[in-house]
């Protein structure tokens, strides 16, 4: 236990040399807690009308109104959960597929994994943003069709780590200990070779939720979201046809999009550092 | 010249069972649509006439098994047969053929523009590194990566056309001018500035990172010594040494990165009426022009397949270390 403890510990301290990380974590839960508090700070619809249409920023209203008089801080607020949310939960299904995958394509070699690596090259060579869109557009728009098309074309790159990282740990010892006391294959994987790839996979996975984020605010601007569903992409699609009159509607969640993002992948970075000290210092 | 040529056919053979992985997505995507494929096949999912549906469905033999509707689907689709577009009025294949210049010129110029300045940054952020300059651009980089391309480009129209007026919101020429000759270029180019530069924004970025890398790396090889200890003065290590060494990465990201251009086109042709492949995609999403969706999609997967197959000649050229056996 104790051990756990001092690696917990060592994380943190490693973690915290790193500036913008530590920033950027800052940033995360502020974040998170806009998301969890905006029901309760901009309650009702935020598809609703508030006050007169084009206010300009703070003022009455700290990000103005739209065409429609419609409050673009409360969708903003609001928009963060969607975003947050189909982020995580779309990572989440790629990474199953990556890990299962290429986990299968790296441990048992040969057939299987000729087989679902070229499964995966095809994949990578689709255009994912384009064929994200036509998956959307065929299953049409909602939250679980933009989560599956998401999923559907981020999963390509886990696959290829989880493979690589596999393929140099099945032949080292322990796992070969493992094998000769006649283990299953089942449980050589998951309670010994996974847990040694458990960092690459965590901060890829991380970064991965900021494309998803990325992917999912193309999405709803080119109308293509949830239509129940409020968010920045779907914010910011609404508002370019005022883009003349009116440019905050588009310029705020925007910037939304941009700091999640950059949070994001700042976080990723420094989580990187920490759970791979020897690279750090070798780099 | 023999080997080059057999490398060449290698890799056309490659390219074979990714077109057809291809195909065969578009196939199942068509049946995946809600109601009816020959619906989907009608351009007007919903509102089409029962008599045309039931033409279509005689046409195109989906009343029968689905190997047999594959194999004449999969016959139709590489001679390029993708439909007929209601909507539009035109074929598919002669509506993409339309838009297809657009988007090349589109990434031809975002291409230059991201390989050019990127190769430019990332020497610069290595040959000064740890300095202010490589933080800024390190910074830039950070933040290029992070923003949305569609709300890059809709700011870039409030700062230079709105606010400043030096460039044109939308679309690809003044139309209404008439202009011929090297005007209608300038026009053009003017036209182009700003979906260009929204477009290069991210790859721009990631040239630079890679750049800067490839050439940190590099620096450090043998090679260099050699170079410095003949006495060669450290403009011309850098220049005629170590920068084409470098180079190959980049090379390599680029034909790597042709997809998600196409797919970053989509939302930047839009956003600047820009007519090519991605505002055509837009347009076929507003009808439920599903076919014509999935025609475009076919040839944006194929046009990736030949992109990486230019990628391959060029390396042979670029790199004569590369095996072609």
């Amino acid at each position: 236990m104790s051990s756990t403890e001092s690696s917990v510990g060592g994380f943190w301290r490693r973690f915290r040399r790193n500036r913008p990380a530590v920033f950027a974590l800052g940033m995360l839960v502020a974040i998170v807690l806009v998301a969890l508090l905006a029901p309760l700070a901009y309650p009702g619809d935020p598809f609703a009308i508030v006050a007169r249409p084009f206010l300009p920023p703070f003022h009455d209203h700290l990000f103005g109104t739209d065409q429609l008089g419609r409050d673009v801080a409360a969708g903003i607020a609001r928009g963060a959960m969607t975003s947050l949310l189909i982020g995580i939960v779309a990572t989440v299904c790629a990474m199953l597929i990556g890990v299962v995958t290429g986990g299968a394509a790296g441990y048992f070699g040969g057939r299987t994994d000729v087989l679902l690596m070229r499964m995966t090259e095809a994949f990578q060579t689709i255009p994912a943003f384009i064929f994200a869109i036509v998956l959307v557009a065929i299953l049409s728009p909602s939250l679980e069709s933009t989560i599956i098309a998401i999923a559907t074309v981020s999963w390509p790159p886990m696959t290829r780590l989880v493979r690589g990282e596999f393929l140099a740990t099945k032949n080292r010892e322990f796992v070969q200990a493992c094998r000769s006391i006649g283990m299953s294959d089942a449980r050589v994987i998951l309670r010994h070779i996974l847990p040694n790839c458990a960092s690459p996979i965590i901060v890829t996975g991380s970064l991965m939720v900021a494309t998803a984020i990325l992917i999912e605010s193309g999405l709803s601007f080119l109308g293509l979201g949830d239509a129940n569903l409020m968010s920045w992409g779907y914010l910011i699609g609404a508002g370019r046809t005022v883009l003349r009159t009116a440019w905050w509607v588009c310029a705020f969640p925007g910037l939304a999009i941009l700091l999640t993002v950059l949070s994001i992948n700042l976080f990723g970075e420094g989580l990187n550092d920490a759970l791979n000290p020897r690279l750090r210092e070798a780099g | 010249m023999r080997a080059r040529l057999r490398f060449l056919a290698r890799r056309l053979a490659l390219a074979v069972p990714t077109v057809l992985f291809i195909v065969i997505a578009n196939f199942v995507l068509l049946h995946l649509a809600p109601g009816d494929a020959a619906e989907v096949l009608a351009g007007e999912a919903g509102s089409a006439t029962p008599e045309m549906v039931a033409q279509l469905r005689q046409k195109f033999g989906l009343d029968q098994p689905y190997h047999v509707q594959l194999a004449r689907y999969l016959g139709r689709t590489l001679t390029f047969d993708l439909g007929y577009s209601q909507r539009q009025g035109m074929s598919v294949a002669e509506l993409i053929g339309k838009r297809l210049p657009a988007t090349l010129l589109l990434m031809g110029t975002t291409i230059a523009i991201a390989i050019g300045i990127g190769v430019l940054l990332g020497v610069l952020a290595a040959r000064g590194l740890n300095t202010w300059r490589d933080r800024l651009i390190s910074v830039f980089a950070l933040l290029s990566y992070a923003t949305p391309l569609f709300w890059a480009g809709l700011m870039l129209i409030v700062v230079f056309s709105i606010k400043l007026d030096w460039l044109p919101t939308s679309g690809m020429e003044n139309v209404a001018a008439f202009y011929e000759g090297p005007k209608r270029i300038v026009d053009i180019a003017r036209h182009l500035v700003l979906p260009a530069l929204t477009l290069s924004l991210f790859y721009l970025a990631l040239y630079t990172r890679l750049m800067r890398a490839a050439m940190l790396e590099q620096s450090g090889m043998d090679y260099v010594t050699t170079a410095r200890a003949k006495g060669l003065d450290e403009r011309t290590v850098v220049f005629r040494h170590i920068l084409p060494n470098a180079l190959l990465p980049v090379v390599t990201m680029a034909g790597v990165q042709v997809g998600a251009l196409l797919g970053g086109s989509v939302v930047v042709e839009t956003v600047f009426a820009w007519p090519g492949l991605g505002q055509l995609a837009f347009d076929s999403l507003f009808s439920r022009d599903l076919n014509l969706l999935l025609g475009i999609f076919f040839v944006c997967a194929c046009l990736v397949v030949v992109a990486n197959l230019l990628v391959d000649i060029a390396y042979t050229w670029l790199d004569p270390r590369i095996e072609l056996d």
